[in-house]
């Protein structure tokens, strides 16, 4: 074992230097706001906004949070000032924070709503990165574009073409085959991708038999679907040459690194943020503690490196 | 004061009767600074599940520590009801925003204030009372049957007028704690003190004093209680519409003006 060494948990998405590799979800952590005096926020390796539409969206009807085993569901619909209200008040709390901003964004109707937002946030100098959350279950669409390869291949070259910032995809984990999904964006210029959204859920109130949530339907999240991140991550980290954004159910260094191992670059934690504010600032300090531990040098030394079968 | 996670540690957890239960935990910053009608996110367990804090109402404060009134009523608070004293709890708070009074400093106060409690809604109401009983104010309380009437003893030792109310008249006035301040509102005369009205307590009971504030032109304000994800204003999780949109319970409320409220 290497003694005293200095670990380096620094990590790049594209050309996006990240001084660590935990950020924080988009949808869990609000504009970063809510946040101040629970957490340094200048120690993340980035913050993920809430989804911005172009238009402000008032959200789904409630309730909209339900807790289930291990997990919870949300339907809350997006619910967001819009662009422009966020340009003007929300960014320049975040870009004093001088971490990565990375700023989420979905469209309610047609793709032509990505191609307004893109451009509107490519000419601000605050964002770092642009995530393409494709992947909402909670819009009530029949099917997502994240659902459909080809419709993915298209909206992210449709964005691509808009801007030279970096492009993250979001992935959703209800499809057939993600990496035909993961493939399509890495073949149309996204820079990264982050898997995965939540998985589509319900419910039931059995004493009223109603359903849970207002809208029904939602997203589930928490440690509950944490393998399937995993195996999703896995698989996907073998297909692809991108760096991965791995997320669902982390809320600890070693749930941290079980992604890390399986092929994420970076990791995001999202409804751990809710119970435990600190997480991800505990997460970074256990990161490094586990490889001065296990005299690792670089993250990269065990990104995507899992052994074949037990010792 | 701003919102803090910590961990605290538990003085006492006694069972009031039936599901009731107090919890007192040490926090001198808490103690000083809380407002009535803040509340608690607590931690009841270490694992992930069930993985949601529990948002709780402070009930009153000492001078280093913090109480909560509680009913076991699922998981949740059957684990909490299970922490001894000396455990550490992990929480975070003060959160929302309490109710808006006169404090004593401010020059003497001409309104009545009429506090309406409907069963676990004494919670916030007897730390409310304690700030405000200077003013002398009249509380009312109801529940459902004489056995789910609490904090008697507490309204009294703080001097204020109770009147009970209980659905099944097995204690004071036989109806709904809503059709007492009905009654009160009917008897007054325009040459009396301005009522301000401060409630807590069911859906149902929310909303009849709502309306009735709204129709007599008094003023109310409502502690509202919803499921919650997070409890500081990031998931959006617990809102309510008012006039002005949707608003979110923890962070815009759990104290809403009843004339906002949209039911």
């Amino acid at each position: 074992m290497v003694k005293n060494i200095k670990p380096d948990i620094s990590v790049n998405i594209g050309n996006l230097d990240l001084k660590n590799p935990v950020m924080v979800a988009s949808g869990t952590f609000g504009y970063a706001e809510e946040f101040k005096g629970l957490i340094d926020l200048k120690k993340l390796g980035a913050i993920v906004t809430k989804t911005i539409t172009v238009k402000p969206r008032i959200g789904n009807l409630p309730p909209r949070t339900c807790e289930t085993p291990s997990g919870m569901l949300n339907s809350i619909g997006l619910e967001n000032p819009g662009i422009d209200v966020f340009i003007e008040e929300k960014l320049p709390f975040l870009k004093k924070l001088g971490i990565p901003v990375i700023v989420s964004i979905a469209a309610e109707d047609s793709p032509e709503e990505f191609s307004v937002l893109v451009s509107k946030l490519d000419k601000m100098d605050a964002v770092s990165a642009i995530e393409l959350n494709i992947s909402c279950p909670n819009l009530q669409k029949d099917r997502l574009i994240s659902q459909d390869a080809q419709a993915t291949f298209e909206l992210v070259s449709l964005v691509r073409k808009l801007t030279s910032k970096i492009l993250i995809t979001k992935l959703s984990p209800n499809v057939t085959c993600i990496s035909d999904i993961a493939m399509a964006a890495e073949g149309a210029g996204s820079d990264a991708l982050a898997l995965i959204n939540t998985l589509s859920g319900m419910s039931i109130d059995v004493h009223k038999r109603i359903p849970m949530l207002g809208a029904w339907e939602g997203g589930l999240s928490g440690p509950a679907i944490r393998p399937i991140a995993v195996k999703m991550v896995w698989e996907v980290y073998n297909k692809i040459k991108i760096p991965i954004i791995g997320m669902g159910g982390i809320m600890d260094t070693e749930s941290a690194l079980e992604f890390i191992i399986a092929g994420a670059t970076a990791v995001s934690v999202g409804t751990a943020n809710f119970i435990n504010p600190k997480a991800s600032l505990e997460i970074i300090s256990g990161l490094r503690q586990y490889m001065a531990d296990n005299g690792i040098l670089s993250l990269s030394n065990i990104t995507g490196r899992l052994k074949a079968c037990k010792d | 004061m701003e919102k803090l996670q910590v961990k605290v540690r538990i003085i006492s957890n006694k069972k009031l009767k039936d599901n009731y239960w107090h919890l007192e935990f040490e926090s001198r910053l808490i103690a000083r600074n809380a407002v009535p009608g803040q509340f608690i996110e607590v931690k009841v367990n270490h694992g992930t599940d069930p993985l949601l804090r529990r948002p709780i109402s402070i009930h009153n404060v000492s001078k280093s520590g913090v109480r909560l009134l509680y009913e076991v009523v699922g998981r949740g608070t059957q684990i909490l009801s299970e922490k001894r004293p000396g455990d550490l709890l992990d929480i975070i708070g003060p959160l929302g925003n309490g109710f808006e009074y006169l404090r004593k400093t401010a020059k003497p106060d001409s309104s009545q204030a009429v506090l309406v409690a409907g069963g676990m809604g004494v919670a916030p109401l007897v730390f409310l009372t304690e700030k405000i009983k200077f003013i002398s104010p009249l509380v009312l309380v109801g529940a459902r049957k004489k056995e789910q009437v609490l904090c008697l003893r507490e309204f009294k030792a703080l001097g204020c007028k109770l009147i009970i109310a209980t659905d099944d008249g097995s204690l004071g006035f036989k109806g709904k704690v809503t059709d007492l301040l009905k009654e009160i509102l009917l008897k007054k005369s325009p040459a009396d003190r301005p009522i301000n009205i401060y409630a807590c307590g069911p859906q149902p009971m929310l909303k009849a004093v709502a309306q009735l504030s709204c129709e007599n032109n008094i003023a109310s304000q409502l502690s509202l209680e919803r499921h919650m994800a997070c409890g500081f204003g990031a998931c959006l999780g617990c809102v309510v519409p008012t006039r002005a949109g949707y608003k979110r319970v923890c962070k815009d409320g759990p104290v809403f003006l009843g004339k906002e409220l949209i039911w």
